[in-house]
């Protein structure tokens, strides 16, 4: 649903209204409701018609979708291995996607091998459709790097921490896309807390007014760590696009085909240089925050289950399975291949050794400093002096 | 031409102008830097001769200033973005300090971050509230940034060459009120290197170090002190991070006192991480404690105050005083 076609424009109520304003919306709905989503496949897997996106997937072929099923399938498996890892201790945290594979699949498959992705520390979906290793994500939190992998190699930038800077990263790499004259795009990645961010909002506002090819898709999981919607927002938040002149959609981020469909129109539009678009995935972090967090304390498991009945793999093998798109061995393969990949993962992180002592004085500079040439020096010596200790 | 008398604030219009003609990637972004060429005219005339998707007026929001100039980095761009004044720099601060310093060790050096922050600093011009700031320090404190602050038009000039140029994010702090003070600029000369220290007056009995605004505040006080019969060295630091180091404990070796002079607060200034390392480098040639001469622990005071509050002839040759008195 655009803005326009919403009841976003209907007179806000007044101010006094008693206790309910706090959790209604401007148009009257509470901000943390489910309107109209675009969704072109049901949770039961049933292909609905949507006017607006249709021909965005109309092509799309068996082979793509059973693609876009094995994309969410290795994608929630890497994510469970990583969390066992961080049981484990071979970790030191895990940002787990568990319940958002549709948003990141939909939404990574519909980019350009030329667009550039900025994420959170959450897109592990997104990589994997970009083709990043997805062992390079865990170096970070694994605590051997802060980002292990080149982000020009696949055009999509490093995790970013601070919540909601990559917007205007984004944004401005898009202004620079439009200087080259090149008919890429570029998509930022947040949540809905990020939302509440003043460098989120920044961003909108540069990109509406320099027009930059850029497409915001905040996935609101409905939850920032232990705050819900109703803390960020009063409004939904596609409606906040509207406010710096373009358009928002809120899409089911549980249907992959629906997120397919959406971010394909917002980046086509980007590149044809119509300007930014803000995407509201709406969908669900079936897991903690991260592995330190406990949301049972702040939420309740009648939600979550809720949720479970939206399950964004199990309506699209819904779909495969009453389309005939897909067949027992094709599901075997996938199980053999999940369980391949978790155990390479898992290999591929124990084996990950720690970096050089010396590795806290590299790439400081670009173009070197004194300061730290001078605290290496200092430190080797001190390492050093351990050396000589043992040999006496 | 090659020498020429100019005003501080004119070098540096005339090196991003050069910079503008040289680098296609170049790119200058800020608040009223376009028609109107910026607040005190540094980016004057560089719009009309560059057009506006070179000369970037910009949305008042200083934190979208330095995050899209990040953005236009990682493009390939060389951003030059302007930030009004320094109290104006903090919405930034963010973006600075966690994006544009950590970027390139993040990425293990896979990427750089050429981009230069320019921000009008310091006192003395009779200013409202947050116009009149010295913050190096906070940014000093930050590993990944280059902090360098001319104190006359040549340098002006060739240290922002030098800074666009330079690979790394660098934090360019003009001497607001020395932006009208006029000097020669030699645009065909070989500049020294960009971190380095200047002894600007030679001197035996003690040292002065200072940057940005107060080196001609230092000279003027080595010049009165010659009346006394004191023979003052003055130290242009140049840039604060990386510091010279070297340049000056030569100095301090020969002179044996060293009274550092900023208009930043002196608690946790620069003036206390210099003092530190001269002790530990020449110890056992100092004859007196490095003093420092600066800012007090209090805002920046309201215009009619400011007098007080700043480093002047006077606070200078008091604390000459007091170091020349152990």
């Amino acid at each position: 649903m655009t803005v326009e076609s919403t009841a976003a424009r209907k007179p806000r109520r007044s101010a006094g209204t008693k206790s309910t304003a706090g959790k209604r919306t401007a148009a009257g709905k509470p901000a943390n409701s489910e309107p109209e989503l675009v969704q072109l496949l049901t949770p039961e897997g049933k292909r609905v018609k949507n006017a607006a996106y249709d021909s965005y997937v109309d092509g799309i072929t068996p082979e793509e979708l059973r693609g876009l099923y094995r994309d969410m399938v290795l994608t929630r498996r890497f994510d469970a291995e990583a969390t066992s890892l961080q049981r484990q201790g071979e970790l030191g945290l895990w940002a787990s996607l568990l319940g958002q594979e549709a948003a990141q699949i939909g939404s990574g498959r519909a980019t350009r091998e030329d667009d550039y992705v900025f994420p959170t520390y959450r897109e592990h979906g997104v990589a994997w459709c970009r083709g990043v290793d997805p062992t390079n994500l865990l170096g970070m939190f694994r605590g051997v790097n802060n980002g292990g992998w080149d982000p020009n190699s696949n055009n999509f930038h490093l995790y970013t921490i601070v919540i909601g800077s990559q917007a205007l990263h984004a944004t401005g790499y898009a202004m620079g896309v439009a200087k080259d004259g090149a008919d890429s795009a570029v998509i930022a990645y947040f949540g809905d807390g990020a939302s509440s961010q003043g460098d989120v909002n920044e961003a909108f506002n540069f990109a509406a007014v320099y027009n930059a090819p850029v497409v915001f898709f905040c996935q609101n999981n409905q939850w920032a760590i232990s705050e819900s919607n109703e803390k960020q927002t009063r409004v939904p938040l596609y409606q906040r696009a509207q406010g710096f002149g373009f358009p928002g959609v809120r899409v089911d981020g549980n249907d992959v085909l629906a997120s397919l469909a959406v971010t394909r129109w917002a980046l086509e539009r980007a590149r044809r240089g119509e300007g930014p678009a803000l995407i509201e995935a709406w969908t669900y972090r079936m897991g903690a925050h991260t592995t330190s967090d406990d949301p049972s304390r702040y939420r309740v498991d009648e939600e979550r289950r809720a949720w479970e009945a939206k399950d964004p793999i199990l309506r699209l093998r819904r779909y495969l399975e009453a389309a005939n798109h897909a067949d027992e061995g094709f599901f075997a393969e996938l199980e053999a291949e999940s369980e391949a990949l978790g155990k390479r993962v898992r290999e591929a992180v124990r084996a990950m050794p720690d970096p050089d002592h010396f590795a806290i004085f590299e790439n400081v500079y670009a173009d070197g400093h004194t300061l730290v040439d001078e605290e290496r020096a200092q430190f080797a010596a001190y390492q050093a002096s351990f050396a000589d200790a043992e040999g006496v | 031409m090659a020498a020429e008398k100019m005003a501080l604030a004119k070098a540096i219009n005339e090196s991003l102008r050069r910079a503008l003609e040289t680098d296609p990637k170049v790119v200058i972004m800020g608040e009223d830097v376009g028609k109107l060429g910026g607040v005190f005219r540094v980016t004057d005339g560089l719009q009309k001769d560059f057009g506006e998707e070179r000369v970037i007026d910009t949305p008042l929001a200083e934190s979208g200033i330095v995050g899209t100039a990040i953005g236009l980095a990682l493009r390939g761009y060389r951003p030059v973005v302007e930030i009004q004044f320094d109290g104006f720099v903090f919405p930034a601060y963010d973006q600075i300090v966690t994006q544009l310093a950590k970027m390139h060790a993040r990425s293990l050096g896979k990427v750089k971050l050429p981009v230069v922050v320019r921000i009008p600093y310091g006192g003395g011009i009779g200013a409202v509230e947050h116009h009149s700031e010295s913050p190096e320090s906070l940014f000093a404190h930050v590993a990944g940034l280059k902090i360098v602050t001319p104190s006359n038009a040549s340098d002006a000039y060739w240290m922002m060459q030098q800074a666009i140029q330079s690979d790394d994010p660098v934090i360019f702090f003009e001497p607001k009120r020395r932006y009208w003070d006029k000097g020669e600029v030699n645009t065909e000369a070989i500049p020294g290197p960009l971190h380095k220290a200047r002894v600007v007056r030679e001197g035996t009995d003690l040292t002065l170090a200072a940057y940005g605004p107060m080196v001609k505040l230092c000279r003027e006080a080595a010049d009165a002190a010659t009346e006394e019969g004191k023979n003052l060295e003055v130290v242009d630091l140049r840039s604060i991070s990386p510091l010279d180091f070297d340049t000056l404990q030569a100095s301090v070796e020969k002179t044996r006192r060293l009274v550092v002079v900023h208009e930043a607060p002196v608690f946790f200034g620069s003036g206390a991480e210099i003092a530190a390392r001269i002790t530990e480098r020449c110890f056992y040639h100092l004859e007196a404690p490095v003093l420092r001469v600066g800012g007090y622990h209090a805002p920046y005071p309201p215009a009619r105050l400011e007098e007080e509050y700043l480093p002047s002839l006077d606070r200078v040759l008091d604390a000459v005083d007091r170091a020349l008195a152990y």
